[in-house]
């Protein structure tokens, strides 16, 4: 008599080992898996909450670090204050602590080199987060795909991995980055203050040296309503563009 | 494993609770979802196209679709993203009623659901009949916006929402169970949401 082996469940305890404040309402999480997995810039892990009585919250996080990075799976966690799971993680979540994960999910809002370029990236304040795997992951491993990030933000003090992406910018690769403020002044000559828009989109196509293979857009639903009307404004055919769609 | 320091805020009231499937939470607005940007299908434009395998069967345009018999249904839904929403009303017609006016019965037990923007999920035909689902062209009791898949989108309540096409622009009856778009990328292929099955991975 020979029992079938159970299937390893699907969730496993990771540890959060590190905490860092990205700007007001963002913060980073870093987790080690008990059980360590290779994701794919773009994927996402389920995250879950078991209360005393058994009572469980689960969400989905995107996930910001780059397949090859180490130090763990860092998710960018926007606090809502209405939310249950995210509250948690910017009122009580410690270092040391254990969470249970699922993961990597998500096979269509992705990016691998074999997918080519040039890619355009249009993220909407934590909408960024998913897009910033895909900016690592080039950086790490393939300079040669020419990529243009179009992030809009509310304020400058708003702006995601800022400085990263900066400094990303600066060093003239292939890498452009555009940020457009919708409730302050750009602060850089090449940026904009306004919402999304057809003519933002071309000229930020203009940075590719052609037209992009593909477009990934991010965001709140009404970003990403937005962002795809602009770009299908500017001429981007409708069936390379991916979305993904946070919360209502 | 209990989360240290979670506690249980958000626990629904013991009289919904039974409603909601393991692994969601009650949401009150309604969430919009895709692939891929948002399709703006005219009405003059629209048509529904019933299919065996490649064959045509019967096709209708919006005029002669809203011209069939119309049924109402109020449902729970729940998104694999986690999201139950309680009671949402739609009025369309009655995957039944479409069979009848093209004169057939099902002729296999596998369906795919297709769209006008190359989006697809398949859907066992017995979870499409006998009353279980319809393509729905109102929602509270008017028009489906173009973000929630108007001018119409198939609406199989008791599956996950990804199941309910958005829009739909035709069944295609398939001999086997053919995965569609999410299904080819990491999803359940039935997605019976009483039983979790959110990725392919689930039992």
């Amino acid at each position: 008599m020979s029992a079938e082996p159970s299937p390893q469940s699907p969730w496993q305890a990771a540890t959060i080992t590190r905490i860092e404040k990205r700007t007001p309402r963002v913060t980073s999480f870093w987790f080690r898996p008990s059980r360590p997995f290779a994701h794919l810039a773009g994927q996402h892990v389920d995250v879950r909450l078991t209360a005393p009585d058994g009572y469980q919250a689960r969400r989905s996080y995107s996930i910001a670090s780059a397949p090859e990075a180490g130090g763990g799976v860092e998710l960018a966690i926007e606090r809502l204050d209405d939310g249950e799971v995210s509250p948690f993680f910017h009122d009580v979540a410690a270092v040391g602590d254990e969470i249970e994960l699922r993961g990597p999910l998500g096979g269509h809002f992705i990016w691998e080199e074999s997918d080519g370029g040039p890619i355009l990236l249009v993220g909407g304040g934590s909408g960024v987060v998913p897009l910033m795997a895909m900016v690592r992951h080039r950086t790490l491993r393939n300079k040669a795909v020419p990529v243009a990030l179009v992030f809009s933000a509310r304020l400058w003090d708003e702006v995601i991995f800022r400085d990263e992406l900066i400094g990303l910018d600066d060093r003239r690769d292939g890498f452009d980055l555009v940020l457009t403020l919708t409730r302050e002044p750009a602060r850089r000559p090449s940026d904009y203050s306004r919402r999304v828009d057809a003519r933002m989109m071309a000229q930020a196509i203009e940075r590719l040296p052609k037209a992009p293979r593909l477009a990934y857009v991010c965001g709140s639903n009404a970003f990403v309503s937005a962002a795809a009307d602009a770009l299908i404004g500017a001429g981007v055919p409708a069936g390379i563009i991916r979305t993904e769609r946070y919360g209502v | 494993m209990v989360t240290r320091g979670f506690f249980s805020g958000r626990r629904p009231p013991s009289d919904t609770d039974a409603r909601i499937p393991p692994g969601q939470y009650l949401e009150q607005g309604f969430p919009v979802l895709s692939a891929g940007p948002t399709p703006r299908v005219r009405t003059e434009d629209w048509s529904f196209t019933l299919k065996q395998g490649p064959n045509p069967l019967k096709k209708w345009n919006w005029a002669e679709f809203n011209a069939l018999p119309q049924s109402k249904m109020t449902r729970d839904i729940h998104c694999v993203t986690a999201w139950t929403k309680f009671n949402t009303p739609w009025q369309g017609v009655m995957i039944d009623d479409i069979l009848a006016d093209a004169g057939i019965e099902p002729p296999t037990a596998y369906t795919l659901a297709l769209s006008f923007d190359g989006y697809s999920t398949n859907v066992p035909t017995k979870d499409l009949v006998a009353g279980k689902a319809m393509v729905a062209l109102l929602y509270e009791g008017k028009p489906i916006t173009p973000d929630h898949g108007g001018p119409a989108r198939l609406l199989v309540p008791h599956l996950y929402f990804w199941k309910s096409a958005k829009w739909v622009n035709g069944l295609q009856f398939t001999e086997r169970d053919e995965p569609g778009f999410w299904e080819l990328r990491g999803y359940h292929m039935y997605g019976d949401p009483w039983r979790e099955q959110r990725y392919s991975s689930d039992p």
